[in-house]
């Protein structure tokens, strides 16, 4: 499984992103976000935390304009695999290629912390590792997590079965408890907790590491 | 030419800020205010005669996210 991981200015779980990844199995190229193209053959992007350009004007608004992420949202057009962690999850909304958006936390203060994550379908590439309703914990570190989306949105995410965690004790604000979206053909997952902080022993806990296991398993697969 | 870009949160999308704002005005004794929402205005210096059509466009791609705000172009 051969996975580029993107690298904006101000990213800064570029690499954690990677070793969890090939810590899985995965091969890892860095993809610079000036590039315009993926390396051939590319089974899964990842879109890593991070302050891209210093979150000017929204989070993630002025890297979703980058040159690279028009190869981002070509990948996931043609039905592509693409993985958007925290700041990751706010370009692939400015994108438009995930629904939505990331409002300011509600209580207003930057928050990082573990948090308990209900996983809430095991229906995907990403989350085939867990069992659904299974509890599992997390770290989160943002300042703008608060899910939001109109009514017609979270409606069609919850019927379609696309919500793929939400958090226990919901810690920003976010609609529905809503901590992490798949797209409707379930190969794109936004999600503002970051599995590749809890991915082996020395990070205090390896509840993320079963998404990157099942992840590299069934791309190898694919 | 010069244009202002008026941006603000769409009604019905919560504004922690404003309410935060809101908060610290009736701490400082100013009772009566009912609500604040707070949003952000952009000043572009454009090309004499750009159209009012290519400043929405740059709202819609860039400067809002039409998601949860909404814009109000002024030409000055």
């Amino acid at each position: 499984m051969h996975a580029a991981v993107v690298v904006f200015p101000g990213s800064n779980c570029d690499r954690d992103l990677a070793v969890a990844l090939e810590r899985a199995g995965a091969r890892v190229s860095m993809v610079w976000h000036k590039d315009t193209a993926m390396p051939d053959g590319i089974d899964l992007i990842g879109v890593p935390g991070g302050f891209s350009f210093g979150d000017y004007l929204r989070c993630g608004a002025i890297a979703a304009n980058s040159p690279i992420c028009r190869a981002v949202k070509d990948h996931a057009d043609r039905g592509g695999y693409v993985l958007g962690v925290c700041n990751g999850f706010q370009i692939l909304t400015e994108t438009r290629v995930l629904p939505g958006t990331l409002l300011r936390n509600a209580g207003l203060k930057y928050i990082c912390r573990a948090v308990p994550l209900t996983v809430v379908t095991a229906d995907s590439a990403f989350t085939c590792g867990y069992q659904a309703g299974q509890s599992i914990t997390v770290p989160i570190a943002h300042h703008d997590g608060n899910y939001h989306a109109d009514a017609e949105t979270l409606r069609a995410l919850t019927a379609e079965d696309r919500i793929a965690f939400r958090y226990g004790d919901n810690p920003n604000g976010s609609a529905d408890d809503i901590a992490g979206i798949l797209s409707a053909n379930r190969r794109v997952l936004g999600m503002m907790p970051h599995p590749e902080r809890m991915a082996e022993a020395a990070h205090g806990g390896t509840d993320g590491a079963a998404m990157f296991d099942g992840l590299v398993q069934q791309l190898e697969h694919a | 030419m010069k244009a202002r870009v008026h941006i603000m949160l769409k009604t019905g999308v919560l504004d922690p800020q404003g309410e935060a704002v809101r908060h610290a005005l009736g701490s400082l004794g100013f009772d009566g205010v009912n609500s604040v929402r707070q949003g952000k205005v952009i000043e572009l210096d454009l090309k004499d005669g750009t159209d009012e059509a290519t400043i929405q466009d740059m709202c819609e791609r860039l400067l809002a996210n039409t998601v949860i705000e909404s814009y109000k172009v002024e030409i000055l």
